[in-house]
């Protein structure tokens, strides 16, 4: 259904996608997922149209965005991550704007929004100024304006970041709905759990290029092994955690010995099945270290981040929250 | 969360919209639709209406008094001061007016309500501007027919039924000219503090170097020469000749420095700077909107 086809875009020296290639296959729930700055926005607003690649092309339903940009506006819904909402309208009367503008008959227009405000809970504060609502009351309007038109697609940029239980419940229960019902919906994320809840499909962004590629649970069992957590004190220092590294590396059964800085220099392990363990522990006392703790899991989609970037996905966001400049953002946004 | 049909949500996809229509009925349709926005924030926040009327109220009402034991004969025709000040009032009215045009927008683009205007499929992206336009257009003439109003029960005057007609075709091309510039600065400067700058600096300035508070006799050769070029000069002079009552055409309105202008020249002008300035911020526009 979407079809992004090795997209570079780069902001001045910023290069912001490098050759993205994504596939979304019609009527499936996909989650993009990747820290701040990994060029989800940037490869969102290209699909919408707010933004021409510096290469590459985008197909939606067979419609090239390139060459015919409204025929596919016409069948893309999109949820953007900033709330642009008008303060000074209610909120019907912002859906009855947005509905002229994907030119809706009135009466047809009428009866839709009522069936978004019962179906997204905002009977209570739908003919309130928009200027009161919370994060989570404006996420819910903008899903609704996003939805009036019907559209094949909806594209929604982190769509619960920030929001209460109840208008996050709210969303997602919406966006299963709207999948069975046969929509197809990409939804960009930077919190595993949620595409791991949701996406039946995901792409995992690094350096504006996909990764990795699959349902969770391929992308999970390809990477195979147990996961091992361990410490050897509650809080290691680097050359401790380092020493501890060498002794395990060589160990047979263990893949792969990574310090987790983010985590008080804990160890993460990946091993060949639950044997490697007592050999472990061996090992350890054998280099006079003890345990303090260690615990044992199947891989996470935590795990497939790591393994494909080779480093958390938590490391990742703290390493951009330093880098991130609003301003240059806002102005990559404004037109 | 009520337990609605997901059905609702997108029963049987219709991959077309509804029934091919014209382009003439989606034009106008999302051009109502973001003009009423737009005259929606304004009766919920009048402010900028009645600050618009108040000020060239003050204007009139303060520099009148100013100049009221003016000698008599001072200004060519034996006009008072009151009756000279009016035509420039009114134009400054208009004028303030359109200059902030580019507000609305300018703030919509920061705050990226633009962005969802064009992930709409609209028709045309002109209606974004058409709607600023008829927006525009119809607050200044509304403030400017304030100000009118005022103007005569202050015994200033009042134009007859042709020169009425006179005053607003003058009033319409000043506005358009200057919506048009101001739409250029909104889509050209980076933010709105830059916009208010800008208005904030060309509001007085073109005031005092027009034929608004004096006549181009009263003014030193260097500043007489600015008026004359000055385009609220061209929209002042026509709708002072339309309230002197002797309304012509042909007839000249306008003493400048290169030569006599008739009223007629004027509006030719004003229309020629319009059209002007909406030609050169089309590319601004086409890029911005693209």
């Amino acid at each position: 259904m979407i079809h992004l086809d090795q997209i570079s875009k780069a902001y001045g020296p910023v290069v912001a996608l490098d050759g993205l290639s994504l596939h979304v296959p019609a009527g499936s729930l996909y989650g993009l997922l990747g820290p701040n700055g990994a060029g989800k926005t940037t490869a969102l607003r290209i699909l919408c149209t707010l933004l021409a690649p510096d290469t590459g092309g985008v197909r939606v339903a067979g419609i090239d965005a390139l060459q015919q940009p409204r025929q596919v506006r016409e069948r893309l819904g999109y949820v953007a991550q900033e709330v642009a909402i008008d303060k000074i309208l209610t909120g019907r009367e912002m859906l009855l704007l947005q509905g002229a503008l994907y030119h809706l008959a009135a009466p047809h227009l009428r009866q839709r929004i009522d069936d978004l405000i019962q179906l997204l809970g905002m009977a209570g504060w739908i003919d309130r100024r928009c200027g009161t609502y919370s994060g989570g009351m404006r996420r819910r309007l903008d899903l609704a304006s996003g939805l009036l038109h019907q559209p094949s697609v909806l594209v929604l940029d982190e769509p619960t970041v920030g929001l209460d239980i109840e208008s996050r419940a709210v969303i997602w229960q919406v966006l299963r709905q709207l999948r069975d019902a046969g929509t197809t919906v990409l939804l960009s994320s930077h919190y595993l759990e949620e595409i791991d809840a949701l996406a039946d499909r995901l792409a995992i962004l690094d350096g504006g290029r996909v990764i990795a590629e699959g349902s969770p649970s391929e992308l999970k069992r390809a990477l195979g092994g147990d996961r091992v957590t361990l410490r050897v004190r509650e809080f290691s220092d680097e050359s401790e955690s380092a020493r501890v590294q060498q002794v395990l590396q060589g160990c047979p059964g263990v893949r792969q010995v990574v310090v987790n800085r983010a985590q008080g220099h804990s160890l993460n392990l990946v091993v060949d099945g639950e044997a490697v363990i007592e050999q472990l522990r061996r090992q350890l006392s054998e280099a006079q270290l003890s345990v303090f703790s260690l615990s044992q899991s199947r891989p996470s989609l935590d795990d497939v981040y790591l393994q494909a970037t080779g480093r958390t996905l938590m490391d990742a966001e703290l390493e951009v929250v330093g880098n991130r400049d609003p301003k240059a953002e806002r102005k990559q946004a404004m037109r | 969360m009520t337990s609605a049909s997901p059905l609702t949500l997108n029963a049987a996809l219709p991959d077309q919209g509804p029934a091919q229509r014209s382009a003439f009925a989606d034009l106008s349709q999302e051009t109502l639709a973001l003009t009423r926005r737009l005259f929606l924030q304004l009766a919920r926040r009048p402010s900028t209406l009645v600050a618009g009327v108040l000020q060239p109220l003050i204007w009139l009402v303060l520099f009148g008094a100013l100049f009221a034991k003016a000698p008599e004969g001072l200004l060519p025709d034996g006009m008072s001061y009151g009756r000279f000040l009016g035509a420039g009032v009114i134009v400054f009215t208009a004028f303030s007016a359109a200059l902030n045009a580019g507000l609305p927008v300018m703030f919509d683009r920061e705050f990226g309500f633009l962005n969802r205007l064009l992930v709409a499929p609209l028709r045309s992206r002109s209606s974004i501007v058409l709607a600023s336009v008829l927006y525009i257009t119809s607050l200044s003439l509304v403030q400017s027919l304030a100000i009118m109003v005022t103007a005569s029960l202050l015994g200033y005057g009042w134009p007859g039924g042709a020169g009425l007609l006179l005053v607003l075709v003058t009033l319409l091309l000043l506005v358009f000219a200057v919506t048009a510039l101001s739409l250029g600065l909104a889509f050209t400067l980076p933010g709105h503090i830059e916009l208010i700058a800008v208005i904030f600096v060309a509001n007085l300035p073109l005031l005092f170097a027009s034929t608004a508070l004096a006549p181009i006799s009263f003014m030193p050769t260097w500043l007489g020469w600015l008026a004359a070029l000055n385009p609220l000069t061209f929209a002042i002079e026509p709708i002072r000749a339309a309230y002197a009552g002797s309304f012509s055409l042909q007839a000249v309105v306008l003493e400048a420095p290169y030569g006599d202008l008739t009223g007629l020249a004027c509006l030719g002008i004003l229309a020629a700077l319009a059209i002007g300035l909406f030609l050169l911020i089309r590319p601004v526009l086409d890029r911005k909107l693209s």
